[in-house]
């Protein structure tokens, strides 16, 4: 059960407004409140501007929140001050890019990429060492060592997918946010950089939040997945209920718009619309409808989605 | 049903610094008249400069080395350029990819839309006005009347996108070429437009070719589908051929690499990365990453084997003297599924026939 | 054609059972090798900027005048201050040609005479491209006068380097506040013409090559501030810099590290445009004469010197106007050359 699992992320009524104020005032993220648990790997879903890589960004400290609070390993993270503590975050935590051509500097080599934390952090005594260290790196991501002289450009999407794997992973980092890591690449290439991502999780005892669009992706690779649309999280459930029973509406329509590889399905699928109902001063929250599952909704609506939850076991 | 178009053994090498790169290496295929075929494949497969050079829209350093695109017979690639702009957006049109960069930030989408009516159908203003306007209701832009003043910054991408397939359904083209034009959306918002687009398709008898790397877009849309790789088609045959009954590894690589709600452990995933086309290697070109193959892959091209009237696949392993392999297991189940539905006496397939 | 038929025969032919094993593992090995040679961004650059002839030319050019200027004190034949009265106003003069206006002769009225001989200049004496009213050679002054230039480039290239690219990166990481008020100092500053500031300067310095300097220091970067200041806001978003900033990189190694590395083309090339600015404000000021004083050569004072007697001895004015249009051309066509070469969007 979740319960006697250790958190080693609270995220707290994160809200991340920008221009805060201003007429042009957006809230990306609005009152987020999630866990993620050692080892695991949490799953945030949601289309363009719901707020999802806003989110992951925050909880890796490249925006300052407007308010709430992200808890790592028991410290808060925006607190943190002092160079040597900041750095030990940064060494605990780190990310993979969406975009494999935007994510390496093309005037690097790819040494020196996978290199630039072993340098920042002073991981390696001499040079022999680093590239001894970077030759690793690149056989553990499943590229040949003798390409560590070569520039990004000369590599496909996929392995320089692999190479942003290898300069994460160079810090050894406990916790990983993967910012739609797979959402840029081809279909065969996917499954071997989602593959991938998973032997390292074994191996490396990670924990990953991922962030992606592709439902059926998050839901192979995710234990637990939150569904976020305008900047709230809506559904937080174990991947398999989301996908099964899902509760909240805007979940079921967004899984009846996924096309599957499958035509007989394909002809039959009929997509639900998602309208957001109106505010009627009555409070919205997150609440436990069933033991781990969560629903963005109002006090009246728990008995119904109690009920809805029933019916599905049916 | 008869041909709209068809390519004949087209070849097109691309000029760099480094030598030429073959991206187009033999590549034969057909469009029925009314039909949705999707053309599937990776980056680099070549499926976007195929529907190019239908266009005849190749960048400067490309050549069309050798093969024909015969359009009602008519071979596109000896036309003059000025020929081609009277068939650009009249007989055959194009929506591409990202909605926003193919719509003039500075002009209003009325006079957008109005724009081929004008060019290629003389109109004069108040009739093009007239026509844009229904073409822009037809494809459900809210609002239509009042929003023709609008710029294209005014719209949201779905909406953008409706407006870009307004302006290429505007001379009714025999065929609309469609690259990839959901891949920049969102989920909810790609469904809209792929059942725009198939409503659209049995208003106007279009023919559309569809782009893709997407398969649960293509099972969606396609009646007919062509699985490109190195710049050749490897496989094609109806949809639910494609989809039940693969023949290629490259295809059954592709379908095992999606994974569906039964999958565990871990993904089919296909090894390696696509070959360099600067210098395609000796044999299938796919030999190097399919974990089926033979010594013949390594040094012939397979030709395409004919499984039914309307599906072929070039891998050896259709020839009568290649061992009987096992598909990966994800591959085998669609089999089955396509067996026992053919034995029922109910086959899957009902579009598509010759 | 005829090898693709003859493989298609082989290959009805050669088709036997064995040839349907498995293939073996060594067959597939290089499946994630890399074929196409390993080129750096620079030898990328190069390539290109070699292919465009007139770029190359104009480098050449440049090399060669500045290598002529450099080694001014050996190549110039006289001293270039030096007045001999009697040599004055003497046409160019080059040995063993006879060619009019470079063999020593010039049109007098109506008749062309040698004015060497008029003048009494002996046999042996050349000014291969004359003298002027106090007799100095033309040829020594223009190599000097090159110099000059060539210096007035020289600081400005190194104030848009320091100055200019340390503002626009300051200003475009920080962003925000910052951002504000070092834009609106800039505006201020680019709202003075920098003749003003060169004519204020008067009141405290004599006129000279340290005025010039000064006003370039003023206000020579402010367009490479503005160019790296767009750029930046434009990098700091992408997504390795975030991976460096989630590293733990420090801005100062950040700047180093990724800016300017990626930015080291458009740094390029903004240099590459306003050195000729620069060398024809130094010349304009020199014309005018607030510029560099008498005696010493530069190429406006040289010009300004030329114009006064253009009607009688037009080569006064034609040769280092002609220099500091060679001059002028030859960086911007190399500047054009470099653009293309850097500029991805360009790639063949």
């Amino acid at each position: 059960m979740a319960d006697n699992r250790e958190k080693i992320l609270e995220v707290k009524h994160l809200k991340q407004y920008f221009n805060a104020g201003t007429k042009n005032e957006v809230r990306a993220v609005d009152d987020v409140s999630f866990d993620i648990y050692k080892g695991e790997t949490f799953g945030l879903v949601g289309e363009s501007g719901s707020g999802k890589s806003t989110t992951g960004r925050s909880i890796i400290r490249l925006y300052d929140p407007t308010d709430g609070e992200i808890d790592f390993e028991g410290t808060k993270v925006h607190n943190i001050s002092g160079k040597k503590d900041m750095l030990q975050f940064r060494r605990d935590m780190q990310m993979i890019f969406q975009d494999p051509y935007a994510s390496l500097n093309p005037k690097m080599k790819i040494r020196d990429i996978i290199a630039e934390g072993i340098d920042i952090h002073g991981l390696a005594s001499s040079q022999a060492e680093r590239n001894k260290r970077v030759n690793e790196l690149l056989e553990l991501v499943g590229l040949n060592p003798d390409h560590a002289t070569r520039y990004p450009h000369e590599f496909s999407g996929g392995q320089r997918q692999r190479i942003g794997i290898a300069r994460a992973l160079a810090v050894k980092p406990k916790f990983i946010v993967a910012d739609e890591p797979i959402s840029a690449l081809d279909v065969s290439i996917q499954a071997q950089v989602v593959n991938l991502l998973m032997e390292l999780q074994k191996s490396q005892g990670l924990t990953f939040l991922f962030i992606a669009h592709d439902l059926s992706m998050v839901k192979y690779i995710s234990d637990r997945i939150g569904v976020m649309n305008a900047g709230k999280l809506l559904e937080l459930a174990p991947a398999e209920d989301v996908y099964n029973r899902p509760l909240h509406s805007y979940t079921e329509s967004l899984l009846s718009a996924v096309p599957l590889p499958d035509p007989e399905y394909e002809r039959s699928r009929r997509r639900t619309q998602y309208v957001p109902r109106q505010a009627n001063g009555e409070e919205e929250k997150m609440r436990e409808i069933v033991p781990g599952h969560f629903v963005y909704c109002r006090e009246s609506e728990v008995e119904a989605l109690k009920q809805k939850e029933a019916a599905y076991h049916k | 049903m008869s041909n709209i178009l068809e390519v004949k053994d087209l070849n097109i090498t691309f000029d760099t610094f480094a030598g030429k790169v073959q991206a187009i290496r033999g590549v034969n295929f057909d469009l029925k008249k009314g039909e949705t075929l999707a053309i599937v494949g990776e980056s680099g497969s070549g499926k976007s400069v195929t529907t190019r050079s239908i266009m005849r829209l190749l960048s400067q350093n490309a050549n069309i080395e050798k093969g024909e695109i015969l359009f009602n017979g008519q071979d596109l690639v000896k036309k003059s350029e000025k020929d081609m702009q009277g068939i650009r957006g009249k007989e055959i049109a194009m929506i591409f990819q990202d909605p926003m960069t193919s719509l003039n930030p500075t002009t209003t989408i009325g006079k957008q839309v109005a724009e081929p009516l004008r060019i290629h159908q003389n109109m004069n203003k108040e009739e093009a006005h007239a026509r844009a306007l229904k073409l822009l209701e037809l494809v459900g832009l809210p609002n239509a009347k009042n929003r023709m003043k609008q710029y294209p910054h005014q719209f949201s991408g779905g909406q953008r996108q409706r407006i870009v397939i307004a302006i290429a359904l505007a001379c009714s083209p025999e065929i609309l070429i469609a690259d990839e034009p959901t891949t920049a959306l969102d989920v909810t918002i790609q469904a809209q437009i792929l059942e725009l687009m198939k409503q659209l398709q049995s208003k106007i008898d279009t023919s559309i070719i569809f782009i893709t790397h997407d398969l649960g877009v293509v099972a969606n849309v396609a009646d007919r589908v062509a699985v490109m790789y190195a710049g050749k088609i490897v496989e094609v045959g109806t949809v639910d051929e494609i989809f039940y009954n693969p023949q290629h590894p490259y295809t059954w690589g592709l379908l095992a690499s999606m994974p569906t709600l039964e999958t565990e452990g871990s993904l089919y995933a296909i090894p390696g990365t696509p070959p360099d086309l600067l210098d395609p290697p000796k044999g299938d070109a796919f030999a190097p990453r399919n974990a089926y193959a033979m010594k013949i892959d390594t040094e012939y091209e397979p030709p395409m084997f004919k499984i039914s009237d309307t599906h072929y696949a070039a891998t050896w392993l259709l020839h009568e003297d290649a061992p009987a392999v096992e598909p990966p297991a994800e591959i085998k189940a669609r089999q089955e599924l396509f067996k026992k539905r053919y034995a029922e006496g109910h086959p899957v397939a009902e579009g598509g026939t010759v | 054609m005829s090898n693709e038929n003859h493989s298609v025969a082989d290959e009805t032919i050669k088709i036997s059972p064995d040839m349907f094993e498995r293939a073996t593992g060594a067959q597939k090995e290089d499946s994630e090798k890399i074929a196409a040679p390993s080129l750096s961004f620079l030898q990328d650059s190069w390539r290109r900027l070699k292919k465009n002839k007139a770029a190359v030319l104009s480098l050449i050019v440049l090399i060669l005048m500045m290598l002529a200027s450099v080694a001014a004190p050996i190549l110039a034949p006289r001293d270039p201050n030096a007045q001999v009265i009697q040599h004055a106003n003497l046409p160019p003069k080059i040995p063993g040609v006879d060619i009019n206006g470079l063999n020593g002769t010039s049109v007098a009225g109506t008749t062309r005479v040698d004015k060497y001989e008029q003048q009494n200049v002996p046999d042996d004496v050349y000014y291969f491209l004359g003298t002027d009213s106090l007799g100095r050679d033309l040829l020594s002054r223009i190599l000097y006068g090159t110099r000059v230039s060539l210096l007035i480039a020289f600081v400005a290239a190194l104030f848009d380097l320091t100055i200019g690219v340390t503002y626009g990166l300051v200003s475009g990481w920080y962003g925000g506040r910052v951002d504000n008020v070092m834009q609106r100092i800039l505006e201020i500053i680019s709202g003075v013409p920098n003749l003003v500031v060169v004519i204020l300067m008067l009141l405290v310095l004599n006129p000279g090559i340290t005025s010039i300097i000064i006003a370039l220091a003023i206000t020579g970067w402010i367009s490479m501030a503005r160019v790296v200041r767009a750029q930046t806001l434009k990098l700091k978003n992408q997504e390795y810099i975030l991976a460096a900033r989630a590293l733990g990189e420090s801005p100062v190694q950040i700047a180093l590290k990724h800016l300017i590395p990626n930015l080291s083309g458009v740094i390029i090339i903004q240099t590459m445009f306003s050195i000729p600015s620069a060398i024809f404000f130094e010349a304009f000021l020199s014309f005018i004469g607030i510029g560099i004083p008498a005696p010493t050569a530069s190429l406006g004072t040289l010009i300004n010197d030329g114009y006064k007697t253009f009607r009688f001895l037009p080569h006064l004015m034609w040769y280092p106007a002609g220099v500091i249009c060679v001059l002028m051309i030859a960086f911007n066509l190399l500047a054009d050359g470099l653009r293309d070469a850097f500029d991805p969007k360009m790639k063949d």
